[in-house]
């Protein structure tokens, strides 16, 4: 639909000055809350923050099918399963949407696809854990779709059109995942003293590696600047970070259990939760590949591509074949 | 733009349509790739039609569909700006003779 190549600039030598008048006009549209579309004029950096951002925000969905789909034949109701059917296909959904919105950008999904294969693009760090236990279901639904949710909703205003829509459709069906995961949450936790230990030891393991799914550090965020002007970006990591914390520290105590933070308490000055310092170095690590489950998951992405190319291959080849039969026919 | 390193052929773009209700316009609702329409029509039942937002879905090509170019979208819509005279609010109608 949105037709590439009509965005052809005036000749070099008057693009300098074009191109000053026309980013002044782009960012009076942003600061006017105007939203901007496919075809219209945008900076090449707004475009390759968008294309890095929304490809990513891709991939991750879908690799955020494993650690999930991991548990789809072991649940332990049919309650369960379809739900957790229904979620895991809801995050698939998600990726395409996604990707959808960045290919009105000029990037082919099959490229994205190819980058992500090759270990060129990176994906969030909060799926390169393993989920060990049931609970950790639980724990993914409330913690990480929670934190994906604080993260999102704001993306719903974001000033690229494609993007802020899909993740309206993202958002609208995020809030089943979360409301699944606290469930299964406080079945454990009213269940028996295994089932509750099950429960803390998952929120023992998730909630640190769900802080830092916000990404690092306002001090040390390298894309914050350039995207809280374009309004890509409205809040910081370390607002979004705080944000998450205050909405889910109340839901833990809930279910009655503990914040593995010692450094955690309730600043009446400032109204929110302060937690202790946040271990970046795993994070790094995890970002470079180095998490425990990161080998485990591009494997598996790979060989599911590999698996699925033959399917791909039919489908080409019947299509090319009606066409044929159509023309021969006409 | 870049061509992909992949050396699979590209699946074609389809645009999905989705009426809601009867009454109802089919609408916009996103995009996805198949490699004909029969395929493009099931991916689409999956992909926008998973908590019955419609009843009827449209799937058209991409490459099928004329866009009016943004840049000219002066020439193209501006005219009409000028021509107050196609709104009723144009027009003096005295009270008395009430709503019209």
């Amino acid at each position: 639909m949105y037709t590439q190549g009509l965005n052809q600039g005036p000749d070099a030598a008057d693009r300098r000055i074009e191109d000053a008048a026309l980013l002044q006009r782009f960012q009076e549209r942003i600061d006017a809350e105007e939203r901007i579309e496919p075809n219209d004029w945008m900076p090449e950096a707004y475009r390759r923050t968008l294309v890095r951002q929304i490809s990513q925000h891709a991939h991750s969905e879908i690799i955020g099918m494993q650690p999930e789909g991991n548990w789809i034949t072991r649940a332990p109701s049919l309650r369960r399963k379809a739900a957790l059917l229904a979620k895991v296909q809801d995050e698939c959904g998600h990726g395409l949407y996604l990707y959808a919105a960045a290919e009105t950008l000029g990037v082919a999904r099959e490229e994205m696809v190819e980058q992500l294969l090759a270990g060129k693009a990176k994906y969030s760090s909060i799926f390169n854990y393993p989920t060990l236990t049931w609970a950790d279901i639980g724990a993914i639904g409330w913690l990480v779709d929670g934190a994906a949710i604080m993260n999102q909703i704001p993306l719903c205003r974001c000033s690229y059109g494609p993007y802020a829509r899909a993740m309206i459709r993202v958002c609208k069906e995020e809030s089943f995942h979360q409301r699944q995961g606290y469930e299964i949450m406080l079945t454990l936790c009213r269940g028996n003293g295994a089932q509750k230990e099950m429960a803390q030891d998952a929120l023992n393991r998730w909630w640190w590696p769900c802080l830092m799914m916000f990404g690092p550090p306002d001090a040390a965020s390298q894309h914050t600047d350039t995207s809280t002007r374009w309004k890509i970006k409205r809040f910081t990591n370390d607002e979004l970070r705080q944000k998450f914390i205050d909405a889910t520290v109340p839901q833990a105590h809930f279910l009655g259990l503990t914040v593995p933070d010692p450094d955690l308490r309730f600043d009446e000055a400032t109204g929110h939760w302060a937690h202790g310092a946040i271990d970046w170095e795993e994070f790094r690590q995890v970002v470079a590949g180095n998490g425990p489950c990161n080998a485990q998951r591009m494997e598996r992405r790979r060989r599911t591509e590999e698996d699925g190319a033959w399917v791909r291959d039919a489908a080409r080849a019947f299509a090319e074949k009606e066409k044929s039969r159509h023309r021969a026919a006409a | 733009m870049t061509e992909p390193a992949a050396s699979e052929p590209k699946v074609p773009l389809w645009e999905v349509f989705i009426r809601a209700r009867n009454g109802l316009a089919h609408k916009h609702v996103g995009s996805l790739h198949a490699a004909d329409a029969t395929l493009a029509l099931q991916a689409a039942r999956d992909l926008y039609t998973r908590r019955g937002e419609g009843l009827s879905i449209w799937v058209v090509p991409s490459a099928a569909i004329t866009a009016s170019d943004p840049a000219e979208k002066g020439m193209m819509f501006e005219p009409t700006a000028s021509k107050v005279y196609r709104h009723p609010t144009f027009y003096e109608i005295p009270d008395e003779v009430g709503h019209m």
